[in-house]
């Protein structure tokens, strides 16, 4: 076994479908305390169900080792080194977990009073603050759910302040090194995507960018750092460009894990930019969320927001509906309030001082890897890293090995892939970002195993085309699941019964 | 570390950024705090807000109890601190619950497919139009005046800068439900779909079978929303529904404050590749045994870009999560045994009040009162969060009340919140 691993036994377990038992039952509801009333009396037989058909019914042990079981089947952060470039997997405090559930605010109605919701709305502040701090912007809006969710904000934002100048313009411009939810998420504004090349440096190109900015260019949309983890040497350039052509700059908030407390993208020209609080402020990602898509404008963006805003009014916080220029909701009450309350938590917990220190940790690690790996993967961009760095396959691809292939085999070793195949300016791109969370002993493992993959490349590549070899589940044929997609579980035919 | 990288200072690691943008202060954010002192200050401002009140909102945010059961599983760090489940070969814990999340919407919704979570009800109401128009081929959406509020106000923002018309239907005086009639006028061959929520935004169940008719007729798709899950235990599935989109709030999360809220939205079978999200398919492993992956991500933002079926990426996969562990709990007898608390609940708390209107409902309803704001001041002082008076959200129904009541709802405080409206 390689690396940090060692075999245990992993149990097999069923669908909770599949472990199904007619009568049996996991809950106990109090008696009720009113008079039951016949539903079909209440509302009509034709609105009445009958019985659930399939749906589990199953003991609390049976619940309980069931889930249990299928976790052991993961992996998190809680396991050890997570390096998904511009993921920013960091370790999740569990303080964070704690403060979410206390009960005045976990248990607080969106539609309760305002004179008893004061301790809530005093976290939203107090998050808004630090955020604006942060990022060196006027004003943040909490409402967006996710990073996609903050994107779409930002540039209807964008599109309101455009409007009210008279004329919404008709494209947004996008490097080509942009993430996806980008251009997905220009186009759902109403907005036509143009994409731009990066330049040798695998940079935004402030000549080529200088021809193609017209009267119908609403923004650009940048990343910074962007996705090869390389800070935008021209962004104060760049950004001037833009705004002397009337278009505003949307940056795309990612990797803002490496620049917390060095530079902030208020002093750089950005207009609205939106943080992923479950990449940068520590959130848990959950299997793939929740996260929260906190979106930060200036002051002339401001009058846009979502409705509503959260003000003061004498001693009291209150919600304020009445901003008649606001795009209107993006999402029902004020976003995912339970995320936001984990952020401010960490954010307290770093202090000022904490938050610099960990981005400076986190530039450390990813030069730290990339200093010992480069000798052994190519680096097409060379330019100096901030918190991430990216390799490609070119050296392994010739002898047949890809980046997926690299990757799968750095689950034997005990650590979960980086991203794979991406950015696409990067052919075969394998993306690194250890976060400050890692400790140098963890990083010296992790650097070892994709130095012994790369020797297993040269001597027998084959053996690396067919990893995992010791995960419990091999490679999965996704090809196929595609191609005849079973969605969901459906019972066994007699058909099929018969021949078990 | 520094001295392999051949650096003096750790300062090094960003010389070569422009001197102009760096930041030469420290931020202005005190320093770091003690966990004691972070858990401290939240409970003080837990206690700023309503601790210790019985309280009969809902609208979109339900006080349902949590089995101890969701908390346990949600913080196992192994789903807790886990990405999406791309690399299938170690996420195979993730993949699984979702699949099984996946089964259960269908089962619940009569539909065939269901993705992997939204981030709400509210902003899956615009999804399931968009999707409705990539069916149809068509560019206008009738939504009821019945669905919730916000929602309907997420569905403006949305469709707005799309340049997607958007038509409310109205709701009929004297029963509370979509007026069918309405409808049928609004309707035309250049309607995508009819939006609607049942039960609605004052608690009545909706004429679903009658509405996706009319819609079918001229060509329309029916996208069906709800607000309050626990009512899927009891309620006939909206089977005649081309999409079903809707909140799961009430499996098992904390109203807290608003969020995070899952999503979800379910189709046909033949509508399955305009599905925005995530999918989780079936599929094996090189040893032949049942593995799951993510699956027709030919549809998303990573692979299409601005060709994608919706720009969601990151969803509510921990909430999705919990809402399985709470279904697995309470199955299919309790599914049922709890909508029927509910709605037992409900109509003992509705019994001889003036109901506004006629229609079915399951747990919540619309009282007249003379004064909502005086009855909901009277309740505050015996420490009962009344009531959502109405009128804000519809002018006509400024001397009304939507209330709800749960399996939570005590007898003794639904007696006084009774006599304080009757």
């Amino acid at each position: 076994m390689p690396g940090k691993t060692r075999n245990h036994i992993s149990q097999n377990e069923a669908l909770l479908f599949e472990m199904s038992s007619p009568g049996k039952k996991g809950y106990q509801l109090p008696d009720l305390d009113v008079p039951a009333v016949d539903p079909v009396a209440a509302l009509g037989a034709a609105n009445t169900r009958d019985e659930i058909t399939d749906f589990p019914e199953v003991s609390e042990v049976e619940v309980i080792r069931h889930f249990t079981r299928l976790s052991t089947w993961n992996y998190g952060i809680d396991l050890g080194l997570f390096p998904l470039g511009s993921c920013t997997m960091k370790y999740n405090p569990r303080v964070n977990e704690t403060v979410a559930r206390t009960e005045g605010l976990a248990w607080a109605h969106p539609y309760q009073p305002e004179s008893l919701s004061q301790g809530a709305l005093k976290v939203v502040v107090e998050l808004e603050n630090a955020l604006a701090e942060i990022t060196g912007m006027d004003a943040v809006t909490l409402q967006p759910a996710a990073g996609a969710h903050g994107e779409l904000t930002g540039v209807q934002l964008i599109r309101a302040l455009l409007e009210s100048r008279g004329n919404p313009r008709k494209k947004i411009i996008i490097p080509d090194s942009a993430h996806g939810t980008n251009p997905a998420t220009a186009a759902l504004a109403g907005y036509a995507v143009e994409n731009i090349k990066s330049n040798g440096k695998g940079l935004v190109d402030v000549e080529a960018l200088a021809k193609i900015v017209n009267e119908d260019t609403a923004a650009l949309m940048v990343t910074n750092p962007n996705t090869i983890g390389v800070f935008e040497e021209d962004i104060v350039k760049v950004t001037s460009l833009m705004h002397s052509k009337g278009a505003l700059v949307y940056m795309d908030g990612a990797n803002m894990n490496a620049l917390v407390g060095i530079t902030r993208p208020g002093d750089f020209g950005i207009d609205v930019m939106h943080l992923n609080l479950h990449k940068t402020f520590s959130t848990p990602h959950g299997g793939g969320g929740p996260g929260a898509g906190a979106v930060a404008v200036k002051a002339h963006l401001e009058p846009f927001l979502p409705i509503p805003r959260v003000v003061r009014a004498g001693d009291l916080l209150k919600l304020d509906f009445n901003r008649p220029q606001s795009i209107g909701r993006v999402r029902a009450f004020l976003g995912n309030y339970g995320v936001l309350i984990r952020a401010l938590a960490y954010i307290m917990a770093h202090g000022g001082p904490g938050l610099r220190n960990a981005t400076l940790d986190a530039l450390l690690n990813a030069n730290y890897i990339r200093k010992a790996l480069e000798p052994h993967y190519d680096m097409p961009y060379t330019s100096p890293s901030m918190h991430e760095c990216v390799f490609s396959d070119d050296r392994q691809a010739a002898k047949g090995v890809k980046t997926t292939d690299i990757a799968k085999r750095l689950i034997d070793y005990g650590f979960h892939p980086y991203t794979v195949a991406f950015p696409l300016i990067v052919h075969g791109a394998l993306m690194i970002e250890p976060t400050e969370t890692e400790s140098k002993p963890e990083l010296d493992a992790f650097i070892e195993a994709m130095i012994a993959i790369a020797g297993e490349i040269d001597k027998d590549p084959q053996f690396v085309l067919k990893a995992p070899h010791h995960t419990r589940t091999p490679r999965v044929d996704e090809t196929t699941a595609a191609r005849k997609p079973i969605l969901r579980w459906k019972p066994p035919t007699a058909v099929n019964k018969a021949a078990d | 570390m520094l001295a392999t990288l051949g650096l003096d200072s750790i300062e090094r690691l960003y010389a070569h950024l422009p001197q102009e943008v760096l930041l030469n202060r420290p931020l202005n954010i005190a320093p770091g705090k003690s966990e004691y002192e972070i858990i401290d200050w939240f409970r003080a401002r837990g206690e700023e807000n309503a601790v210790g009140y019985a309280c009969f909102l809902g609208a979109g945010a339900y006080y349902h109890y949590r089995p101890v059961m969701c908390d346990v599983v949600v913080s196992r760090g192994e789903f807790l601190t886990s990405y999406t489940p791309y690399q299938a070969e170690m996420a195979q814990g993730t993949l699984t619950t979702i699949f099984e999340f996946q089964t259960m919407i269908c089962q619940l919704t009569g539909m065939d497919v269901a993705n992997a979570s939204m981030y709400d009800g509210s902003s899956a109401i615009p999804e399931g139009a968009m999707m409705a128009m990539r069916v149809t081929g068509r560019h206008k959406v009738l939504v009821a005046r019945t669905v919730h509020p916000e929602y309907r106000e997420v569905l403006a923002t949305y469709s707005k800068y799309q340049g997607v018309p958007v038509e409310e239907v109205a709701y009929d005086a004297a029963s509370g439900k979509l007026d069918l009639d309405d409808l049928a006028a609004k309707l035309d061959t250049q309607t995508a779909a009819i939006i609607i929520q049942s039960p609605n935004f004052f608690g009545c169940l909706e004429d679903t079978a009658k509405i996706a008719a009319l819609a079918h007729a001229k060509g329309a798709l029916l996208v069906f929303s709800f607000t309050e899950a626990v009512s899927l235990g009891l309620l006939e599935p909206p089977r005649d529904a081309d999409i079903v989109v809707g909140e799961l709030q009430s499996f098992a999360h904390p109203p807290s404050y608003g969020g995070p809220y899952a999503g979800i939205i379910a189709t046909k079978e033949k509508f399955m590749r305009q599905l925005p999200g995530r999918l989780v398919g079936e599929t094996k492993d090189a040893n032949g045994n049942r593995a799951f992956c993510l699956t027709l991500s030919t549809r998303e933002q990573h692979i299409r870009r601005e060709k994608a079926t919706s720009n969601i990426c990151t969803n509510q996969a921990l909430i999705a999560l919990m809402a399985t562990v709470y279904l697995s709990v309470y199955g299919k007898e309790g599914l049922r045994e709890l909508a029927l608390q509910n709605l037992s609940k409900a109509h003992y708390l509705a019994d001889g009040l003036p109901l506004r209107f006629s229609g079915a409902f399951f747990n919540e309803f619309v009282v007249k009162a003379d004064s909502p704001e005086a009855v909901n001041d009277a309740l505050l002082k015996e420490k009962i969060v009344g009531g959502l008076p109405l009128g804000k959200y519809y002018p006509e129904l400024s001397g009304c009340l939507l209330l709800c009541a749960t399996e939570m709802s005590k007898r003794e405080h639904m007696d006084k919140v009774k006599g304080a409206i009757a």
